[in-house]
């Protein structure tokens, strides 16, 4: 690791529970011989960054510096770097370090090691905080860099480095990408817009699971779901009993569960990517007369991360997004907790973050 | 005019029943089919008492047809094969479980997954094909197709392999779906019934290390120095739960009441699987985040195909596994019953319906 703190940044933190974002002054540790040093582009506002700004889950530290989907070009690699160069357009994700001997780590799991690290947020190996990517430019190590394809837009990329893995994680592990299956997406925000692209990508049938009838245009027109379905509406829920392979629930609001449950067929699986924070109720009896399960997933591994970058390359699927400048940031936030986006705000870092006063 | 139970089918028969939401249960006369070309008609033993049963005459699920007879757990002799029988023949000793009826021609059928088929019929409580009701082995004999016997090993005794029919399905099928067969492997046994006991039998069979975990203390001496459980968590002792965490990769969840699913998911290493198998009235409270984080999984099963049942079969009967069981006469079941409610039976009531059923 190269020496710790000492080349300036600045960026955007939230200082308190108020969860405002402000500038923010600090530092960044040289590159060290296995670290990559890359100056930010673009950075994608995930819901967890409002939680996190926010503490709602009652771990953050402050000052934060949000942000992990970051995408940006290479200004500098360690000696022992072999798979970037400078120059080179790369992202990070969600996690920036971990321990790779742990058997999550030797699996491709890295996002399950008990001690990986947050990009943002969360103290590092060396006791310093991270600080994600609403600033200038990262250092990050080698092994959680991932390559963008050429021909992917840079800002319309940046979100697939949360959202995009963490829909394409559980599908693959729980075989739901087999083409002709048919998927469901709960609720259409940054999370189920993306999945929605990504099952098409796979050869699903796709259905978009609401509460309201508002989105069906747009899902079906503009983001290729072959069907819709409104889920205050029981006649439309009762025709949809038992036609679903898997349900991808990025729902992080209260919900029940049931009506989801009845959706899918025998064996089907209900996949929990949108985490409530409270309990949810689970009816037992639809689990057992279907043999259906209930799983959860957090984002994924670097080496399936990269994968589905590369297959969001091959389809030419970007996120749907809302570019704004730096000084839009708390506005955004807003407009996120009312759900007020179509579907990821994604900074322009580089043309519009300006140094600290 | 409706035909009552005794005139309904051409065969008298004696059993007892529940006739209403007190769940009483007293004799019945009532009636059975003829054996058909395709039927085995059994002699009953023995029947084992499955949880299932009490739920049923006290209604608690709300979808009892009274009068009910109970049973799924049955052991007896074919005393008729129809023509068209090639499995079976007079004098064979079989079994019959939970089902005894399936379309027969869907995918979940002919991948023989009939537990699973939507018209797939159970043994009691429920509307046959010919439209008349199931009545199940809390009586003199059954009346079944051939595709619903089981052929019972010659090395599994009669009483205490009955309760394989449903307990021994119950946790094996779900055991072999999920990969939880995996020999070296930890495996939690929530709640020490009926099905938790026959659990940690099979667990123990597959080579899996086998904790059992309880609200009892009283029950570790016996999961232990009888049941063959390497160890015994204690829910309500803090301490050794919390030790327990992250060192399970599977865990089976007999528990029927409603109880805290979050310290269950808190013992589950990442990737771990919860298997839930008991039938509480109500939901349960599944918190997102255990879930979310290590990537976790709670799944449920009901019962299993014939094909697989007989492997079961097979499976204990190599292995010497049988249920723990307390034998009963038929008048003595609803004492039964009362003790059943409150989990005080080591481990399974089994009336023993050929040397105490008796018409009055």
């Amino acid at each position: 690791m190269g020496k710790v703190l000492e080349n300036e940044a600045f960026g955007l933190a939230a200082k308190d529970e108020s969860g405002v974002l402000t500038p923010f002054s600090f530092s960044r540790r040289e590159t060290g011989e296995k670290d990559v040093r890359f100056k930010v582009l673009f950075c994608g506002i995930c819901h967890t960054d409002l939680s996190m700004a926010k503490n709602e889950w009652g771990f953050t530290t402050y000052p934060l510096v949000p942000g992990h989907e970051i995408v940006g070009v290479v200004t500098e690699v360690g000696t022992k770097v072999t798979k970037f160069n400078t120059g080179d357009k790369v992202g990070v994700g969600y996690m920036s370090r971990s321990c790779l001997s742990c058997d999550s780590c030797s699996d491709g799991e890295e996002n399950y090691c008990p001690k990986m690290i947050l990009t943002a947020g969360a103290k590092d190996y060396d006791n310093t905080m991270t600080h994600g990517g609403y600033s200038d430019h990262m250092v990050c190590a080698e092994d959680y860099i991932i390559r963008i394809p050429e021909n992917l837009p840079l800002d319309g990329a940046a979100p697939l480095l949360c959202a995009g893995v963490t829909v394409y994680s559980p599908m693959k592990y729980h075989g739901l990408d087999k083409p002709g299956m048919h998927i469901g997406v709960v609720g259409l925000g940054g999370l189920g817009h993306i999945g929605v692209k990504l099952a098409k990508a796979m050869g699903n049938k796709v259905t978009v699971i609401s509460t309201s009838d508002r989105k069906r245009d747009e899902a079906i027109n503009r983001l290729g779901a072959d069907a819709f379905l409104v889920s205050r509406d029981p006649k439309q829920m009762e025709d949809a009993v038992g036609t679903m392979d898997g349900i991808i629930d990025t729902v992080s609001a209260t919900h029940p569960l049931l009506p989801l449950l009845g959706l899918l067929k025998y064996k089907g699986k209900l996949v929990m990517v949108g985490a409530p924070e409270k309990p949810l109720e689970l009816p037992v009896m639809p689990l057992i007369f279907g043999r259906k399960m209930v799983v959860g997933s957090m984002i994924g591994g670097i080496k399936e991360t990269q994968e589905m970058m590369d297959m969001a390359g091959k389809h030419n699927i970007t996120a749907d997004i809302e570019l704004i400048s730096a000084d839009y940031v708390n506005t955004a936030m807003e407009r996120l907790a009312k759900a007020d986006v179509k579907y990821r705000f994604v900074i322009d870092v580089a043309n519009t973050l300006k140094p600290t006063p | 005019m409706a035909k009552s139970p005794e005139t309904e089918h051409p065969n008298k028969v004696f059993g007892w029943a529940a006739r209403d939401k007190s769940g009483l249960l007293s004799p019945f006369n009532f009636s059975r089919r003829d054996n058909g070309e395709n039927d085995v008609t059994v002699k009953i033993l023995f029947c084992g008492v499955c949880h299932t049963d009490l739920h049923t005459i006290k209604n608690d699920w709300g979808y009892s047809y009274y009068p009910v007879v109970p049973g799924h757990e049955i052991v007896g002799i074919a005393t008729k094969v129809g023509k068209n029988v090639t499995k079976f023949k007079e004098g064979d000793r079989v079994g019959v479980g939970v089902i005894t009826g399936s379309c027969q021609s869907c995918e979940s059928c002919d991948q023989d997954l009939e537990n699973y088929c939507p018209q797939m019929s159970f043994t009691y409580n429920a509307i046959a094909s010919d439209g008349t009701k199931n009545y199940g082995g809390y009586s003199e004999n059954i009346v079944v197709d051939q595709r619903f016997v089981l052929r019972f090993p010659e090395s599994l005794p009669s009483d205490s392999g009955a309760p394989l029919l449903c307990a021994g399905i119950t946790v094996y099928s779900p055991m072999k779906y999920y990969g939880m067969t995996e020999a070296g492997k930890h495996l939690g046994v929530a709640g020490l019934g009926g099905l938790g006991h026959v659990a940690v039998k099979i667990g123990k069979a597959f080579g899996l290390k086998v904790t059992v975990i309880s609200s009892s203390p009283a029950k570790e001496e016996e999961a232990i120095s009888q049941l063959g459980a390497d160890s015994f968590l204690v829910t309500t002792d803090p301490q050794k739960m919390k030790a327990a965490i992250g060192t399970m990769d599977y865990i089976i969840d007999t528990i029927s009441a409603v109880h805290a699913l979050y310290p269950l998911l808190g013992l589950l290493k990442v990737n771990g699987k919860l298997i839930a198998l008991g039938l509480p009235a109500k939901p349960l409270e599944l918190p997102m985040f255990p879930l979310v984080l290590g990537r976790k999984m709670v799944g449920g099963s009901d019962i299993g195909g014939m094909k697989e049942t007989q492997e079961m079969l097979d499976f204990c009967a190599k292995h010497n596994i049988t249920a723990d069981i307390e034998l009963i006469k038929m008048d003595e079941i609803n004492t039964a019953m009362e003790r059943l409610a409150k989990s005080d039976v080591k481990y399974r009531f089994v009336i023993d319906v050929a040397n105490s059923l008796s018409p009055p």
